[in-house]
């Protein structure tokens, strides 16, 4: 029985040639991690440290969250709170109500993704524009991001120029991505200076001074808030951090984490509206408080979204975004759907080798592959065991109880050898579909061993 | 109950241990032996420039030398005299597009990653993402190891908007093929003096 992802990565890999692309360059990404973090004698002490900050913070959310709205209120800000994606949604449009938007310009933000936020306003009227180059290029072409980091990562340029041609009437038959991207420029430079409201996520939102931390490298987050009277910043509440010395923590992984890099291009502090500008912040549950009370997985919420965990899975890179069910793919991914609903998402589990690569590089130290490791062990309390893997745990269990009946079957397991290929690799081997099984020996180790031929 | 007292109930029925918030202090950061040196090598492999102000140059010669081609250039400092307008003087910072150069001042730069941390000292913080270019003007003496470092100094100043600004805007959207200039400045060059 095959999950829907094993299904999905099967379509993925129909196409060696981007597939092999996909490997390679993700895997690139990975090494340009080491090469960042090896720059850093303490890097392995930055990730304890995170770990301890993401530990307290996340265990003292309550009095995080009040302290920073009190502070962001006596910043100027609006605060509001959303228990859930629904909450959120109608918090956003009674903004833009208020103000009459009709175009909103938005950096990238999971949140909204999470929350479905952009069908919702679109549904409503509102001209929703991603300025993110990757994020409106997927929105042109009306897809979903396939990685949190790098949300275009599996579309080749020559799709990209097709879609601009048509979108942004650029040259046909140019590919260049110097030309694509400068054309994408200009086209969103007229959206941002005609836009009514600007939307941004926030990587960290800080208590201590109620103020919210955006890193791009486009700059287009800036370049939203820049212009319009109306700033939306978005956040779910697992991304608070205590003080401005934490952030000297988690500014230092962050980027060289995510892609390599030892910062972001911009690492943009919104204390204050500016002038004539009205600054909402939203602070966002939607489940978060849930996670807290299951201890196995709370780490899932240390998470600071680089998207390592992506670029180093063997699985991931061999298989796309779009191969998981949930909207955020890899161990992350994984994990966070299983939070959401176990019995919806638990076809991604298996997409797993459990190498634990994820875990080594986590810079908040999620025990990523552990946890999926521990949602294998519960699939079926949640009735969603594969009965393939169940009936042969079961035979396994009855053989490996009964030493007679397990080297019985060992003395004949060597006649396997002689079957036709057709019985050996029928449907019933999982195992067997892409692999070739090793020979049985004729003879068991016990056997030898007793026969003194192995000491 | 209003979501903000469900959301605290919540959060409070379900914490566990609540955790002890970790010595930072204690950290050992690294020290760079030319910090100078690093800053400028960092922000060359980010796409930026590092110029060092050398003695009898003028800035706003080095500034036309190195952006001979600059015609509209904004800067709201006295010293800049190659400046053709004040950008504090425009009401509508939608105005400001068209920018080819802005000539601004940074507080300070941090070594291992080339960051100038720049607290908005003009009327509208578009400028230093509108312009195709950028000069910030630093003083070489302020230069700070790491952002543990970085984050003590900006702890005790007050901003309404400050960024960390590492090199050009760029993107790799695109098959990851590296593009300066997405959305924001194509150049950016830190005149250190």
């Amino acid at each position: 029985m095959s999950t829907r992802h094993a299904i999905a990565a099967n379509e993925f890999l129909a196409n060696k040639e981007n597939e092999v692309w996909h490997d390679n360059t993700l895997w690139m990404v990975r090494a340009k991690r080491d090469k960042m973090s090896r720059s850093i004698p303490e890097w392995e002490r930055l990730r304890d440290m995170a770990f301890a900050i993401k530990n307290y913070s996340n265990s003292h959310l309550d009095t995080l969250l009040e302290e920073f709205e009190r502070n962001a209120t006596a910043n100027g800000a609006i605060v509001h709170w959303a228990k859930d994606a629904e909450e959120h949604n109608r918090i956003v449009l009674d903004i833009l109500k208020q103000h009459k938007v009709q175009r909103l310009v938005k950096s990238k933000s999971m949140l909204t993704e999470e929350c479905h936020m952009n069908p919702y306003l679109m549904e409503q009227g509102i001209d929703v524009v991603e300025t993110d180059l990757g994020e409106r290029i997927l929105q042109l072409m009306k897809l979903e991001p396939s990685h949190i980091v790098m949300p275009a990562i599996h579309i080749k340029r020559e799709a990209i120029g097709k879609m601009m041609e048509r979108e942004m009437h650029t040259e046909k038959g140019n590919f260049d991505p110097t030309y694509l991207t400068h054309a994408a420029r200009r086209n969103l430079r007229e959206l941002f200076l005609h836009a009514d409201a600007a939307l941004t996520g926030a990587n960290f939102a800080v208590a201590s001074t109620g103020e919210i931390v955006v890193c791009t490298n486009e700059g287009n987050a800036d370049m939203c808030t820049s212009f319009p009277k109306v700033h939306i910043a978005t956040f779910g509440m697992e991304k608070i951090v205590p003080n401005l010395e934490s952030l000297g923590v988690f500014t230092r992984l962050l980027a060289r984490s995510g892609t390599g890099q030892p910062i972001t291009s911009y690492t943009s502090h919104y204390r204050r509206p500016a002038e004539g500008q009205a600054f909402h912040i939203i602070i966002v549950d939607n489940g978060r408080s849930e996670i807290l009370a299951k201890p196995d997985h709370v780490r899932t919420l240390n998470c600071i979204r680089c998207g390592q965990c992506m670029n180093t899975c063997p699985v991931y890179r061999r298989s796309g975004g779009y191969s998981y069910t949930y909207f955020i793919p890899g161990p992350i991914g994984i994990n966070l759907g299983m939070l959401r609903d176990p019995r919806r998402y638990a076809d991604n589990v298996s997409a797993c080798s459990l190498c634990l690569s994820c875990s080594n590089v986590c810079p908040a130290k999620v025990d990523l592959g552990e946890q999926i490791y521990r949602w294998r062990q519960a699939l079926d309390r949640y009735g969603v065991a594969n009965p393939e893997k169940k009936w042969l745990s079961w035979g396994m269990k009855v053989v490996m109880d009964r030493p007679m009946l397990f080297n019985t079957a060992l003395k004949f397991a060597p006649i396997v050898n002689h079957l036709p290929r057709f019985l050996v690799y029928s449907s019933v081997n999982a195992w067997g579909k892409g692999r070739e099984l090793p020979a049985f020996a004729q003879c068991s180790f016990n056997e030898m061993w007793k026969k003194n031929e192995v000491k | 109950m209003s979501s903000r007292e469900t959301i605290l109930a919540n959060i409070r029925r379900n914490t566990g241990t609540r955790q002890e918030m970790p010595d930072l202090s204690a950290m050992e950061t690294i020290v760079y032996p030319d910090k100078l040196k690093t800053f400028a090598e960092v922000l060359a492999a980010a796409g930026g420039k590092a110029v060092e102000l050398q003695p009898g140059e003028e800035v706003n010669a080095v500034i036309r030398r190195e952006f001979p081609d600059a015609k509209r250039i904004a800067s709201n400092l006295p010293e800049i005299t190659c400046a053709t307008f004040n950008p504090d003087e425009v009401e509508d910072p939608r105005m400001l597009n068209g920018t080819d150069l802005a000539v601004i001042t940074g507080e300070f730069g941090v070594a291992e990653n080339a960051a100038v941390w720049i607290p908005r000292t003009v009327r509208h913080k578009g400028l230093y993402f509108i312009s195709n270019a950028l000069v910030i003007l630093l003083d070489k003496t302020k230069l700070v190891n790491t952002m543990n470092e970085a984050y003590h100094l900006t702890a005790q100043a007050d901003y309404n908007y400050g960024v960390f600004m590492s090199g050009p805007s760029k993107t790799a959207d695109i098959e990851q093929a590296l593009v300066f200039g997405a959305h924001g400045p194509i150049q950016v060059m830190v005149l250190l003096r």
